[in-house]
């Protein structure tokens, strides 16, 4: 799929030729008008434009440009949904993450029509699949037991680490895979989308899969305007850099994370390799492990 | 039924009065735990309890007679209370066989208004009382609120806990206020409100509802109504379990009033069904149980209507007050 | 006086059939012997079920090992997708199961309706997650299934066992035969059909009603790799002779007489729920049932007065009334043993109390009761009632309490009772069981490891290491 490259002044671009849902038979009536999807920021659960009023053309659409102050107001939607959306139970969140597989497979042809081919929808499927079940077991994974020489009992476990700024891969399946391990294990996300056509179906998806609002967020944009932003937020936990192509801007936000220690997943070299399993450092990169003491005594 | 003479001192030598604060917390701090989990799991499992029916209907009259119909806005005027207290009276004017609440409750400011409408009908008047709601105020104040109250009419008082001496551990003086306004209350029967919302732990709602029957409370009350977390049935469970134990060593029977946040009819009949099995029938009145409620008489009235009617009540047939 | 009327649950939304076959390689045939199944509340009839012989058992597990090829051959992801459907399919069901569960077995709907049905699709739901990561499961770096599972289970918890047994099987790659117990065949039967709505391939799960004999020919027969057997001690037994030498694997989960221990210092309401629920759960018919009290001495009384009060509160009778907390007993030979070990007791010189209790003139009913006075030494403190009978003993420090409690052949569960955190660890790291729960009882979670030590039975089922026995 094509990317739109950001232009200065609005160039006419042309609209992407769409399948009808119906042939129309060649009769003296004009075809029927088709109604226009208006491509908004997703943020709270809820579908706003952008605080500053503007868009930018991508394939003859209109698309919400996100602004810092967006970024600002999908980071506080964020915060507010964290706590509750990792006191669910993990059983919970594995429903969740089940029923937007569910919900992305019944609206499959949302995805094929904005280009995005059926292999990659169904790994799409899949991966949100493997996710889910992660939920209930990453702790049995990560966690466990520790044999300290004492009288003592001693645990590990993950937790969240709270809210993740990410810069997300133009794909659809690109999305889902730095998505769904953030908030599988109870961090909420504040997603800078590259395909804004696709990640804002996508947004569509989870908002019918009973994902609560502000446990995703994504804004449609510019990443190099808003990333940094992110990066220095001190609200923010976690610094995804996934889908950031450019060298320099990565350890620019590297650099501007530090400020509070934020957690940093770099981009991989040769970017995301989506075909192979996504192991567990995905998941265990945007967690704490907790090690408590308990002595044993009568 | 009163609760037996007591005096402002602590120095009492009767059976069970501690007599000072260390003393106080000796006994309080020794009082069975509370488990949170096993509390609260046991109070979804009452929940589940199916009342259909006949029950269903005779569960409905007694919910309604165990209302204390409440308004406590800065608001309030003569107008709202006599309007409030009318329909304590006779909440649905469109059927005569429902039962009148057990009281209606107001500010002392109200008192003297509820009274005249009030007056023989054999509706009680609560009061609130004790720089109600927060208790943040001189002993004094609240003791001449109090006995104005009583002036004015109210013969039941519904006083605050000073919950700042209480999490402090200032125990001694938050018994010696309760013993303090029990007496200016003269004849009147007092609620002690533990204001459960703000103490924190279950642990701690059982040693302020021991605290507050041992100062002489004849009933212990949830919640003001006036902070976010108000009754809930695990709170009233563990509530129940301390009046069933106290007349068990003490020999005297405290009543229970959940407030705030009970608006319907199924939520009511779960704090029946929690009185049925926990202390059984001798608290399934309204001389020893209370609701303190505004919007559940409406819900009571309309499940009530359905019983008789067979169709789905809407509320434009039901009066506001 | 405040009654609740009679609030019973619709048993319309069930339709069960006058008879069933066996359900192999995807289909349901005719059956030949068949025998009944009742109801245990009432002695109704409710079907007609097939009894499997030696040829039904081979044609079952042919059907197995032909599936086993393609199914183990999949990927995980996929097999995780067929799983993930039944378990959907089990939520969607849920109400029809529980109210056939409860019919079945005599169970009080608000269990079948509250505890088994979502238990059981929770423990679909769990395991079709690991289907598609079980290299990250601790067992290698690519495990293999280990072939077709012979799997034999009880009648406490019919669904419930047959998901603990079908579901990690399954997502390890491996294809199962699975016989219910003789007097609660038909949830496994409604089992099959979700199977078949799920469009699982033929030969994967193939059900055989039957009695003893037909679990004996499962277990015996040289084309499983695999057996898993719940239920008593005695056949457990059986069973680890009759596969010795034979190279199949073997886990079992068998019988325990837990205790549920009491300190002067536990949050006493809630131990007395945790008490009752130990024991009266489920009429009592529960392996890791917190069959002996002990409590501690300074308390015994007082906790004693407190727990008779809240039996009174019992509501024992129709399974289908959505307030019955106590439900038929299984059977009538069930019955019988309870009875027996009841009057064992007592002439042992155990004190024995119920709460006065209307017993329905129909059906196989035993009241809840206590016997106290008990000591080690009494049959009642020592050998499994399976019914709701608690004995209760006392003791007078930890270590006397953790010495008692581990004073029995068997090693299921246990329970702790007390406020001080430091004790329940130290309690729990001496006690030889399996489960320890502390401040609570029967909690279940397909996350949480179950299973038994000592003549409890080896091996476990839930959690990461549940995988373990169906993966070579």
């Amino acid at each position: 799929m094509p990317e739109s490259a950001p232009t200065s002044a609005r160039a006419e671009q042309p609209r992407r030729r769409r399948r009808t849902a119906t042939k129309v038979e060649a009769v003296a009536e004009r075809p029927r008008l088709a109604v226009r999807k208006t491509y908004k920021l997703f943020i709270g659960g809820a579908f706003p434009r952008s605080e500053s009023g503007r868009t930018y053309l991508v394939d003859g659409d209109n698309v919400a440009l996100a602004s810092r102050k967006d970024a600002r107001d999908a980071v506080v939607a964020a915060r507010k949904a964290q706590p509750k959306w990792a006191g669910a139970t993990a059983y919970n969140r594995g429903q969740v993450l089940y029923r937007v597989a569910e919900m992305t497979e019944a609206r499959r042809a949302e995805f094929t029509v904005l280009g995005v081919d059926a292999a990659e929808v169904d790994a799409t499927i899949d991966r949100w699949v493997w996710y889910a079940g992660w939920s209930d077991k990453i702790a049995q994974v990560a966690g466990g037991a520790n044999p300290v020489a004492g009288p003592f009992f001693n645990l590990s476990a993950p937790e969240p680490t709270g809210v993740v700024g990410v810069v997300a891969p133009p794909s659809l399946l690109g999305l889902v895979s730095v998505i769904a391990p953030a908030i599988v294990t109870g961090n909420t996300v504040v997603v800078l989308a590259a395909g804004p056509q696709v990640a804002i179906t996508l947004a569509e998806v989870l908002t019918t899969s009973d994902v609560p609002g502000g446990v995703v967020n994504i804004l449609t944009g510019h990443a190099a305007e808003t990333a940094p932003w992110l990066a220095s937020h001190d609200d923010v936990n976690a610094l995804d850099l996934t889908g950031v192509e450019s060298p320099e801007l990565a350890t620019d936000l590297e650099r501007a994370a530090a400020g509070t220690l934020k957690r940093v997943l770099r981009p991989p070299a040769g970017g995301i390799d989506l075909a192979a399993d996504p192991g567990l450092h995905p998941m265990t990169a945007l967690l704490e492990i907790k090690t408590v003491w308990h002595p044993k005594g009568f | 039924m009163t609760a037996t003479a007591t005096s402002g001192s602590l120095r009492e030598g009767s059976v069970g009065l501690p007599d000072s604060t260390g003393n106080l917390r000796t006994f309080l701090h020794g009082l069975p735990g509370v488990d949170k989990v096993g509390v609260e799991a046991r109070a979804a499992a009452l929940g589940t309890r199916s009342v259909k029916t006949t029950a269903k209907a005779k569960a409905i009259d007694l919910a309604i007679r165990m209302v204390d119909l409440t308004t406590l806005e800065g608001a309030d005027t003569p107008g709202k209370v006599r309007a409030l207290s009318a329909k304590a009276l006779r909440p649905d004017p469109a059927d005569p066989t429902c039962p009148p609440v057990a009281a209606v409750c107001v500010y002392p400011a109200m008192v003297p208004v509820a009274a005249s409408v009030l007056a023989g009908s054999g509706v009680h008047l609560a009061s609130v009382a004790t720089a109600f709601p927060s208790g943040q105020a001189p002993l004094d104040v609240k003791l001449a609120d109090t006995r104005d109250a009583v002036a004015g009419g109210a013969d039941e008082i519904d006083m605050v806990i000073s919950r700042g001496a209480f999490l402090a551990g200032d125990y001694a003086r938050v018994f010696e206020e309760i013993v303090a306004v029990k007496e200016a209350s003269g004849d009147a029967h007092l609620k002690v409100i533990l204001e459960t919302g703000e103490l924190g732990t279950y642990d701690n709602v059982r040693r302020a509802s021991w605290l507050a029957m041992l100062a002489g409370a004849d009933f212990i009350k949830t919640s003001t109504g006036k902070v976010p977390v108000a009754a809930t049935l695990p709170v009233t469970l563990v509530m129940l379990e301390a009046v069933r134990d106290f007349r068990a060593s003490h020999g005297r029977q405290v009543g229970v009033k959940p407030a705030g946040g009970i608006r319907t009819t199924k939520d009511a009949i779960k704090y029946l069904v929690l009185i049925n099995e926990t202390v059984g029938d001798d608290w399934l009145s309204p001389d020893w149980f209370r609701f303190g409620a505004s919007s559940l008489l409406n819900d009571l009235l309309m499940q009530r209507t359905k019983l008789t009617t067979g169709h789905y009540a809407g509320p434009d047939y039901f009066t506001v007050d | 006086m405040f009654e609740y009327a009679p609030a019973p649950e619709s048993r319309s939304i069930v339709d069960i059939a006058p008879s069933y076959g066996l359900f192999v390689d995807g289909a349901f045939d005719e059956g030949k012997a068949s025998f009944k199944t009742v109801n245990p509340a009432s002695e109704e009839v409710l079907a007609e079920v097939a009894l499997a012989g030696p040829e039904d058992v081979d044609r079952a597990v042919g059907a197995a090992r032909r599936a086993f090829g393609a199914w183990s051959a999949l990927p995980g992801a996929e097999r995780a997708k067929y799983l993930f459907r039944i378990a959907r399919i089990i939520q969607e069901r849920s109400r029809e199961l529980a109210v056939l569960e409860s019919l079945d077995n005599g169970k009080p709907i608000r269990e079948s309706r509250d505890v088994d049905l979502p238990l059981v699709a929770a423990h679909f739901f769990y395991y079709a997650g690991w289907a598609d990561k079980l290299q990250y499961a601790g067992f290698g770096t690519d495990p293999k299934p280990l072939g077709v599972a012979g799997q034999v289970i009880p009648w406490n918890f019919p669904l419930l066992m047959l998901a603990w047994k079908i579901a990690p099987a399954l997502a390890a790659g491996n294809t199962v035969v699975l016989k219910p117990a003789e007097t609660t065949p038909l949830s496994a039967l409604f089992f099959a059909d979700v199977c078949r709505q799920a469009d699982l391939p033929p030969g994967v799960v193939n059900i055989i009603t039957g009695a003893g004999d037909t679990g004996r020919y499962l277990v015996e027969h040289p084309d499983v790799n695999k057996v898993a057997f719940t239920g008593s001690t005695e056949v457990g037994r059986q069973i680890a002779r009759s596969v010795a030498g034979s190279g199949k694997k073997l886990t079992l989960e068998l019988g325990g007489k837990a205790a549920n221990i009491v300190f002067d210092d536990a949050p006493i309401d809630q131990a007395v729920e945790g008490i009752v629920n130990g024991i009266f759960f489920n009429q009592g018919h529960v392996c890791c049932a917190g069959s002996r009290l002990l409590v501690q001495e300074s308390i015994a009384e007082e906790l004693l007065a407190s727990l008779k009060r809240r039996m009174s509160t019992l509501r024992v009778g129709d399974p289908l009334d959505k307030n019955t907390d106590i439900g038929a007993v299984n059977s009538a030979a069930q019955l019988a043993r309870i009875t027996e070990l009841s009057e064992i007791g007592t002439a042992e010189g155990a004190e024995r109390w119920s709460p006065a209790c209307r017993l329905p003139d129909r059906g196989f009913w035993f009241a809840p009761t206590i016997f106290t006075g008990v000591t080690q030494a009494h049959r009642i403190a020592r050998e499994e009632i399976f019914g709701p009978v608690l004995s209760v003993l006392t003791f007078r420090t930890p270590d006397e309490a953790v010495e008692k409690a581990n004073n029995t052949p068997y090693g299921l569960s246990a329970g702790i009772w007390t406020e001080k955190g430091s004790r329940i660890l130290a309690v729990a790291d001496r006690l030889r069981a399996g489960v320890v729960w502390a401040n609570t009882f029967n909690k279940f979670d397909p996350a949480s490891p179950f299973g038994g030590y000592k003549e409890s039975g080896y091996g476990r089922e839930g959690g990461r290491h549940g995988l373990e026995a169906y993966l070579a």
